[in-house]
């Protein structure tokens, strides 16, 4: 029996919570001096401490802890004065120790709270704690129909990511949002992306796995006053699919307690080409992770004037920024969200400041620019263009120098390398025949040509002059302004 | 036997220094003493002849060359099998790390290293340090050079069995629970404890980190102290070593005294449980404490009782953690097919003895959900109050004094059934690793009844490691005086 959404939630009250995982940028890994590009060779980063040799200690970075803090801040979260690494004890191949150093009663932020705009509303998501451990080797198993350690032939571990520092955030669980659960859910993601992006602490990316979420879903009748029990959706890598999870497991959930069952506390697996979940473990044995302090690392108590010094240092945030922008630049919600999805904010900011107009700025990065980002398939901002230069295109039509067909060929040159736009106006020869002599003799030609099409003008037939028009346009090889050539036939004929 | 191996570390230094003695005559007429004796001793698990020799040959080289030379230039040093020396394997006494070679250097053999120390041979030890006789060892049990049917205490059994059999002028070993005292008490030599976090446990495999304190063992004080300073002081690479000056020990061991110095004997170490002779000879070095003027009360610790058990929930939850990367996954031994889980399974099955398993299982119970606060938790509570009574002891005098413990070497096999009988020979040792204090062991004689070593433990402060030896320098050489002779010389074990 399947439930569809709508109906499921004219019944249920979706509850959700979400645990982000993001790898911090730092240079070196958690515990030891390794560094955490990636993408390298497997194995070829790792020393002692991050394979878990025997005799080998960890020692903790303290831009990982400095990096924290500042996600913490920004979230609005309370820092310890004081609080200690735990060991989470499990057995796992790719866990080179057989424990992760993580943190368990004591982590270092707690209780905050991020704002996410959805539809025009603001939600508050609160934060439940932030907290620092180390991230586990990665396996790859070969063999097998899952891809998973069952079943497989054999498995490979990868090392490199072992050890690299993770931040775990967790939100307190988020009621009331009933039928914009899932779309509040994604725009928390989306949010705390930005806020990531924003404190340089990351660089966030959900195809790469520096950034991993696992959703927490239960429902319950409405009016029954308690929640239900939630599943934890695993395997959950981009924004779209964060949104597809929820939406997914409250009509899986419905359907279970419509048919009179009970709902099963789970780990599920999200797939992202069917956009369902699956139950992840058949047995569900309950984990004890013998948590206890870590004895091999002294504890962490953040001196109060560092704790200070980090929050005067923290950047302008996503919701300060877009606040300030939908004020200055007179936009509308929608139109700051196709900014912000079209990952253009900074640069229409950046062309703005170069001296553009805000509507002239959007137009360009919103249509031109990201059509071309689109075609190769890289973000806006990887583009090779720079504000300064969309600027000085824009500039160059208000100044009437280029009319938007010529702006347009001069984008596409300086994209493609040809220099400054400046530099291809004058290379080309792009800019606008202002002169009017040169357009009269081309006009004169165009009306000898065309008598045929004079006559209709004079009949009254003013919109004729459009062939006209496009005569000289084609003899000036476009670099005429238009309308002062239509003004200029239309004076002539008269 | 070589009259190279019957000299004290400081004079073999003094003579490789000034070319009297080349570094490698010293080491060979050491692995000379090895071949002779160690198939009866069973000290060493492997013997570096090769890497010693060069080692040797490259301190003989610095010499030549007019380079400054270390405190231990050119001689020997057994270390115990945790250390992770580059070129010699570390099995830790286990079978399930038979074979393995470690990549890398510990920071204290490292210092050793540089100091000129030949790293002569890795010695037994009980498996991961747990244990008080060696008869834990995957290899087979050492023997105590006083009497070879006897156990030379434990875990650094090893060591203290080669220092006592000059198979070694010095030795290192870890102290957990006593693991370096005692051995030393049971073989008549001098064993120290140092401050935890007075130096380096990087590259030492761990056996329960919070407890875990590499030591020297030395036929003399002097020597002990000479390694005590070589091998120690902060290090970056592992964070809870003290960033603070290495206490001046060496300086402290060359003027023995003890006058005007206030000395608390522990009252709760005595009694039912003590052999007569252990306290015979403690006796007696009270007695000689106070003919050198220092002023002995008695004092109460009261819940010292409780340090044998807190250290019994301590330290094996610290081992259910340490050793769960024993796995068969990445090293060490291997042992049947299938899943990954049935491999780990396997592997520990067959590679763990049944005291290291026994402490895993010991460990996991007490961390388990539910269970935590009631063991863990209230060990850890005891390990307060323990420290507070240390405190309060410290705030009226100077050092604490006890049998380090509680009677002579005992038969092999003796206790090998009986844990908990096993368990208290750390007795009196444990009280300082639970509170992470400074202790010593010096030979106070032979008990009149079985004609075996006795010690006398002293214990000082946190980073007071200087008064341990000032007191042990003073009574070593009261008695030394007294005998004629180094107690050491009436060893018979081996001839």
């Amino acid at each position: 029996m399947t439930v569809m959404y709508e109906e499921a939630l004219q019944r249920y009250e979706p509850v959700f919570g979400l645990e982000t995982h993001v790898e911090l940028g730092t240079v070196t890994k958690m515990f030891c001096g390794c560094v955490t590009t990636f993408g390298a060779e497997p194995n070829t980063q790792t020393c002692p401490v991050c394979l878990g040799l025997p005799g080998s200690l960890p020692v903790v970075n303290e831009r990982a802890i400095e990096y924290t803090i500042k996600i913490g801040l920004a979230l609005n979260c309370s820092i310890a004065t004081w609080c200690r690494f735990a060991r989470k004890n499990y057995f796992y191949p790719d866990m080179p120790k057989n424990f992760q150093i993580s943190q368990y009663d004591e982590p270092l932020c707690t209780d905050g709270y991020l704002d996410v705009a959805v539809g025009g509303k603001t939600v508050r998501v609160g934060i439940e704690r932030v907290h620092l451990e180390e991230d586990t080797g990665k396996s790859l198993h070969v063999g097998g129909a899952t891809g998973r350690i069952q079943g497989a032939e054999y498995s490979l571990v990868d090392y490199n990511r072992a050890g690299i520092p993770l931040v775990e955030i967790v939100t307190k669980p988020v009621p009331g949002t009933r039928y914009l659960a899932p779309e509040v859910a994604k725009a928390y993601v989306t949010e705390l992306r930005d806020v990531l992006r924003s404190l340089d602490v990351s660089d966030v990316r959900m195809e790469e796995g520096s950034m991993r979420c696992d959703v927490n879903t239960s429902i319950s009748l409405i009016g029954s006053g308690t929640w239900g029990t939630r599943t934890e959706t695993k395997n959950v890598n981009s924004l779209r699919s964060v949104e597809r999870a929820v939406h997914s497991e409250i009509e899986r959930q419905a359907a279970v307690l419509d048919a009179g069952n009970r709902v099963i506390q789970e780990t599920r697996h999200f797939h992202e080409d069917t956009g369902v979940t699956t139950s992840g473990r058949s047995k569900e044995e309950a984990q004890d992770y013998r948590y206890f302090p870590e004895p091999d690392l002294v504890p962490v108590a953040p001196d109060a004037d560092w704790v200070e010094s980090i929050r005067a240092s923290l950047p302008e945030l996503p919701s300060a920024r877009r606040a300030r922008l939908i004020e200055s630049w007179s936009l509308t919600e929608l139109d700051f969200e196709a900014l912000r999805n079209a990952g253009a904010l900074d640069a229409v900011e950046a062309t703005v400041a170069a001296g553009a107009s805000p509507a002239d700025a959007r137009k360009w990065w919103l249509g031109e620019l990201a059509r071309r980002a689109n075609d190769s398939g890289t973000e806006v901002s990887d583009l090779p263009i720079t504000p300064a230069a969309v600027a000085r295109v824009s500039a160059l039509v208000a100044a009437g120098t280029l009319n938007d067909r010529l702006a347009r060929q001069v984008i596409e040159a300086v994209l493609d390398g040809e220099g400054t736009p400046d530099e291809v106006v004058a290379a080309r020869g792009l800019a606008v025949v202002s002169d009017d002599s040169a357009l009269l003799a081309a006009i004169d030609e165009a009306i000898a040509a065309n008598q045929d099409v004079v006559a209709r003008i004079r009949d009254g037939k003013v919109q004729a002059a459009g062939v006209l028009v496009g005569a000289v346009m084609r003899a000036t090889r476009g670099k005429a302004d238009a309308a002062r050539v239509k003004d200029l036939i239309l004076e002539r004929l008269a | 036997m070589s009259e190279l191996t019957t000299q004290t570390a400081a004079e073999l230094t003094a003579a490789v220094s000034v070319g009297e003695v080349s570094a490698v005559e010293v080491t060979q007429a050491h692995l000379d003493r090895i071949a002779a004796v160690d198939a009866r001793v069973k000290a060493f698990l492997h013997v570096n002849k090769e890497d010693a020799l060069a080692q040797a040959r490259d301190v003989d080289r610095r010499r030549a060359a007019g380079e400054p030379l270390g405190a231990l230039a050119g001689v020997p040093v057994a270390v115990k099998d945790l250390f992770t020396t580059v070129g010699a394997p570390a099995t830790c006494g286990s079978k399930i790390l038979d074979g393995w070679y470690p990549p890398y250097e510990s920071t204290v053999t490292r210092r050793l290293r540089d100091a000129g120390a030949v790293l002569i041979g890795k010695t037994n030890m009980d498996e991961f340090a747990m244990g008080s006789s060696t008869e834990n060892s995957g290899f087979g049990p050492s023997h105590n050079p006083w009497d070879l049917t006897k156990v030379p205490g434990g875990s650094s059994g090893g060591s203290a069995a080669a220092v006592a059999a000059y198979e070694a002028p010095l030795a290192l070993g870890t102290d957990t629970g006593g693991s370096i005292r005692q051995p030393a008490a049971v073989c008549g030599i001098v064993g120290v404890k140092p401050t935890y976090g007075g130096n380096s446990r990087y590259g030492v495999v761990a056996f329960a980190s919070s407890l875990d304190t590499p030591g020297p063992l030395g036929r003399t004080v002097l020597d002990a102290a000479l390694l005590h300073e070589a091998m120690s002081g902060h290090d970056p690479m592992d964070s809870t070593s003290i960033d603070a000056p290495v206490p001046p020990v060496v300086e402290a061991a060359r003027h023995g005294d003890v006058a005007g110095l206030r000395i608390g004997i522990v009252s709760e170490f005595s009694g039912d449980g003590y052999q007569p002779g252990v306290m015979t000879r403690f006796t007696e070095a009270v007695e000689l404490l106070e003919s050198l003027g220092a002023k002995v009360t008695e004092i109460s610790c009261p819940h010292f009782k409780y340090a044998l058990p807190a250290y019994y929930l301590i330290a094996p939850s610290e081992v259910s953690s340490n050793l769960a990367r024993f796995d068969g996954m990445r090293y060490g031994l291997r042992v049947g097919g299938g899943s990954a889980e049935e491999v780990m399974a396997a592997s520990r099955a067959a590679g763990f003895g049944a005291e290291v398993k026994r402490r895993i299982m010991l460990g996991t119970y007490a961390l388990s959900s539910g269970y935590y606060d009631a063991y863990y938790g209230k060990a850890q509570q005891v390990r307060t109050l323990i420290i507070r009574d240390f405190d309060n002891a410290f705030s009226q005098v100077d050092v604490l004094i006890s049998p380090p413990t509680p009677t002579t070497a005992f038969d092999i096999g003796e206790r090998a059934d009986d844990p908990m009988a096993m368990y208290l020979a750390d007795l009196c040792t444990i009280p300082s690793n639970l509170a992470g204090n400074a202790a010593i062991s010096v030979p106070t004689g032979l008990a009149p009844e079985d004609g075996l070593p006795t010690g006398l433990q002293v214990m000082a402060p946190p980073l007071a490691d200087d008064r341990l030896y000032r007191v042990a320098a003073a009574v070593e050489a009261a008695f030394t005086t007294r005998w004629g002779h180094p107690l050491l010389t009436e060893a018979k074990g081996l001839s």
